[in-house]
C-alpha cells in the first residue's frame, strides 16, 4: 500500500491533510490518533468508501480510483469501529450474508477456518444480539478475515472493550500478524500500538511521525533527569558539561531538567558534580514522561474543535 | 466486474431472514391481510344488488386493496437503507464490492416481493369469499370490465413505484420514521389515476388500462435509474448532507 500526499475535505473542514506512507506486504501498521484526528476518515478513504479531495494511493496493488473500487474492495476488508452485524441473524448466518458478498467458494471450509481464527467455533449458532461486545468484535474479525484479505482494515478494534476482551483480541491480531497478513490498525491508544504493530504513524490531521515503536520511542521517550537546587548555579554549563553522559540541561523554575542517556548512570556523577559546586541539593530524580506525555504533546492542538 | 446475481441474492437472502425473526414486521405482514380482507369483504355482502352502487361499492373495495402494494414497499424500502445506516450494517456491506446497481436491486426485491406475494394473497382469498358467499350480481360485476385485470397488472407496478421512492427517501434520510411517512406520502400519487378508474371516472377500456399500465412501468423504470444515479457510497456512510465532492 502506497499513499501520496492524500487529503480530505468535508467542504471547510479537513479530515485529514497531506498525508503520506507505505504499508508493505505482512506488515502490522498502526495508524495513532487522537479522537477527530482523521484516523476513520483515512480507513474509509483507502478503502474507497468515500473519495479524496487530493492526492493518490495504490491500496493492495490497485490504484485508488472511482472504477477500481469494486476490485480493490474484493481485495481488502474491513472491521469499522463498530462492528455492525445483523443482530437478529446468527453468527454463521451473518458471515454467509458476506462470503455471498464476496461471492466466495467453499463458504462452508472459509467460515469455518474464520471462526476457528477467533475460536468461535461454539457459537456459530447464536444470534449476534446475544452476544457481548467482545465476541461481536470476535465476529466482525471473522467476517473480515472471510475473503483472505490482502490488506485487513481495523478501526480501533478494542474501543469499549475490557481488559479480558481487549487482550483476546491483541491476540487475535499478533496470530494474524504471524499468518502473514498485512494489518492497518487505528487505535488511540499507545501501548497497542506499541504491542502489535511493526510501524506506526502518529496523525493528527497531518502526519506528526512515523517509524518503529521502539524508534518512536526513542526519538519521543528523551530520558532526563531532573535536579532541583536551593539556588541556581552560578555557571551550570561547567558544572553539567564536566559530567560525562550529559547530553543537553535547561534550566526550570525549579533547578534544571538533563536529557541523558541512562539515569542510573549519570546520577552519581552528578551528584558530586554538584556538591563540588557547592550546590545544594533538594532532589535529584529522573523525569517521569511517558510516551504518552511526548504523544499529549504531539497532538496537542486541539484540531476538532477548531473551527474551519 | 459485472452484474452478480449471487451479491443480490447473498443481500435478499439476508433480508428475509431478518424479516422471519422480525416481530414487527411479521405482525405487520399477519395484519395487512386480515384488514385488507375484511373490510372489502364485509362491504360486499352487505351491499345491496341493484343499481350502480354495486359496480361502485366493487370498485371501491378493489382499490382499497391496492392500498397494499402502496404503503407495504414504501414502509419497508423506507427502513431498508436508512435502518442499516443506524444499527452500523450498512458500512461492512459498502466496503464488499457489491456494486451500487446490485445493493439497490437486492433492497428493492426484498420489498418487493413480500408485497406481490401478499397483495396477491389478499386478492385471492377476496376473490374466493367473494364467490363462497356474495351476491351472484356482486361476482359478475367483480369480473366485468377491467376490475380483475387492473388489480394484476397494477399490483406490481404500484410496489415498483413505491419501492423506489422508498429506498430514495431512505438512502437521503436519517430518521427513519419520517423517512417512511414522506415515503408513503410520496407513493400515493399514482394511486390517483387507478381510483379514477376504479370508481368509474374514467370509463376504462382494457386497451387504456395496458396503456396506463405501461406508462407507470415506464416511470418505474426512470425511478429506478434515477435512484441508482443518486446513490452516493460517500454520502451514505458519513451522512454528509450535500456537500461532498466524491464520485461514486
Ligand atoms: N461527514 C463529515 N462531515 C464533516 N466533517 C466530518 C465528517 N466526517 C468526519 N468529519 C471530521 O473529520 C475529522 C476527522 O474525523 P474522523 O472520524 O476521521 O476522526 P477519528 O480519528 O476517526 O476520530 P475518533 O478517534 O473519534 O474515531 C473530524 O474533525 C470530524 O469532525
Ligand atoms: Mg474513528
Amino acid at each position: 500500500m502506497v499513499v501520496e500526499h492524500l487529503s480530505k475535505h468535508f467542504g471547510e473542514r479537513i479530515a485529514f491533510d497531506d498525508v503520506s506512507f507505505e504499508v508493505g506486504v505482512g506488515e502490522v501498521f498502526g495508524f495513532l490518533g487522537p479522537n477527530g484526528a482523521g484516523k476513520t476518515t483515512t480507513v474509509r478513504t483507502l478503502g474507497t468508501l468515500i473519495a479524496p479531495s487530493s492526492g493518490s494511493a495504490i491500496v493492495a496493488g490497485i490504484p485508488l480510483s472511482p472504477k477500481n473500487g469494486p476490485a480493490i474492495r474484493s481485495r481488502i476488508s474491513m472491521m469499522p469501529e463498530s462492528p455492525g452485524l445483523y443482530l437478529r441473524l446468527s453468527v454463521r448466518e451473518n458471515l454467509e450474508c458476506f462470503a455471498g458478498l464476496y461471492r466466495l467458494d467453499d463458504v462452508r471450509g472459509r467460515i469455518g477456518r474464520a471462526l476457528g481464527a477467533v475460536s468461535l467455533e461454539d457459537r456459530a449458532r447464536d444470534l449476534c444480539g446475544s452476544l457481548s461486545k467482545g465476541l461481536r468484535q470476535r465476529v466482525g474479525l471473522a467476517r473480515a478475515l472471510l475473503n483472505d484479505p490482502a490488506v485487513l482494515f481495523l478501526d480501533e478494534p478494542t474501543s469499549g472493550l475490557d481488559p479480558v476482551a481487549t487482550r483476546e483480541v491483541h491476540e487475535l491480531i499478533a496470530s494474524l500478524r504471524e499468518r502473514g497478513v498485512t494489518i492497518f490498525l487505528t487505535t488511540h491508544r499507545l501501548e497497542e500500538a506499541e504491542r502489535l504493530c511493526d510501524r506506526v504513524a502518529i496523525l493528527n490531521t497531518t502526519l506528526r511521525l512515523i517509524g518503529r515503536p521502539d524508534e518512536l520511542r526513542v526519538q519521543l521517550f528523551r530520558r532526563s533527569v531532573d535536579v532541583r537546587l536551593r539556588a541556581p548555579l552560578d555557571d551550570p554549563e561547567t558544572v553539567f558539561g564536566a559530567v560525562a553522559d550529559v547530553e543537553r540541561w535547561e534550566q526550570t523554575p525549579s533547578g534544571y531538567t538533563l536529557a541523558v542517556s541512562d539515569p542510573d548512570l549519570v546520577a552519581p556523577a552528578l551528584a558530586r558534580a554538584l556538591v563540588a559546586a557547592d550546590a545544594d541539593i533538594l532532589s535529584l530524580a529522573e523525569s517521569h514522561h511517558s510516551l504518552e506525555d511526548v504523544y499529549l504533546e504531539l497532538v496537542d492542538e486541539d484540531v476538532e474543535a477548531k473551527s474551519p | 466486474m459485472s452484474f452478480s446475481w449471487t451479491r443480490v441474492g447473498a443481500i435478499l437472502h439476508k433480508e428475509l431472514r431478518d424479516y422471519r425473526r422480525n416481530r414487527f414486521v411479521i405482525a405487520t405482514m399477519a395484519a395487512t391481510p386480515v384488514l385488507f380482507i375484511a373490510l372489502p369483504t364485509i362491504q360486499l355482502i352487505a351491499a345491496s344488488t341493484t343499481g350502480k352502487a354495486v359496480n361502485l361499492r366493487v370498485g371501491l373495495s378493489l382499490l382499497y386493496m391496492l392500498v397494499i402494494p402502496v404503503i407495504m414497499p414504501s414502509v419497508i424500502s423506507a427502513y431498508s437503507v436508512a435502518g442499516e445506516r443506524e444499527q452500523g450494517t450498512l458500512e461492512p456491506v459498502l466496503t464488499t464490492p457489491i456494486r451500487r446497481e446490485e445493493f439497490l436491486i437486492a433492497k428493492a426485491l426484498a420489498a418487493f416481493v413480500p408485497t406481490l406475494v401478499v397483495a396477491y394473497a389478499v386478492f385471492g382469498i377476496f376473490l374466493a369469499i367473494a364467490a363462497l358467499f356474495a351476491h351472484p350480481v356482486i361476482v359478475s360485476a367483480i369480473y366485468a370490465g377491467t376490475h380483475v385485470l387492473v388489480q394484476l397488472l397494477f399490483t406490481p407496478l404500484l410496489a415498483g413505484w413505491a419501492v423506489w421512492v422508498g429506498i430514495a427517501v431512505s438512502t437521503r434520510t436519517t430518521d427513519v420514521r419520517a423517512g417512511q411517512q414522506l415515503s408513503v406520502l410520496g407513493s400515493a400519487p399514482p394511486l390517483v389515476v387507478i381510483a379514477l378508474m376504479s370508481l368509474n371516472v374514467i370509463t376504462v377500456s382494457t386497451a387504456l388500462a395496458i396503456v396506463l399500465a405501461a406508462a407507470l412501468l415506464a416511470f418505474d423504470l426512470l425511478a429506478w435509474r434515477a435512484v441508482a444515479a443518486m446513490f452516493d457510497r460517500e454520502r451514505l456512510v458519513t451522512g454528509n448532507r450535500g456537500r461532498s465532492t466524491a464520485g461514486r
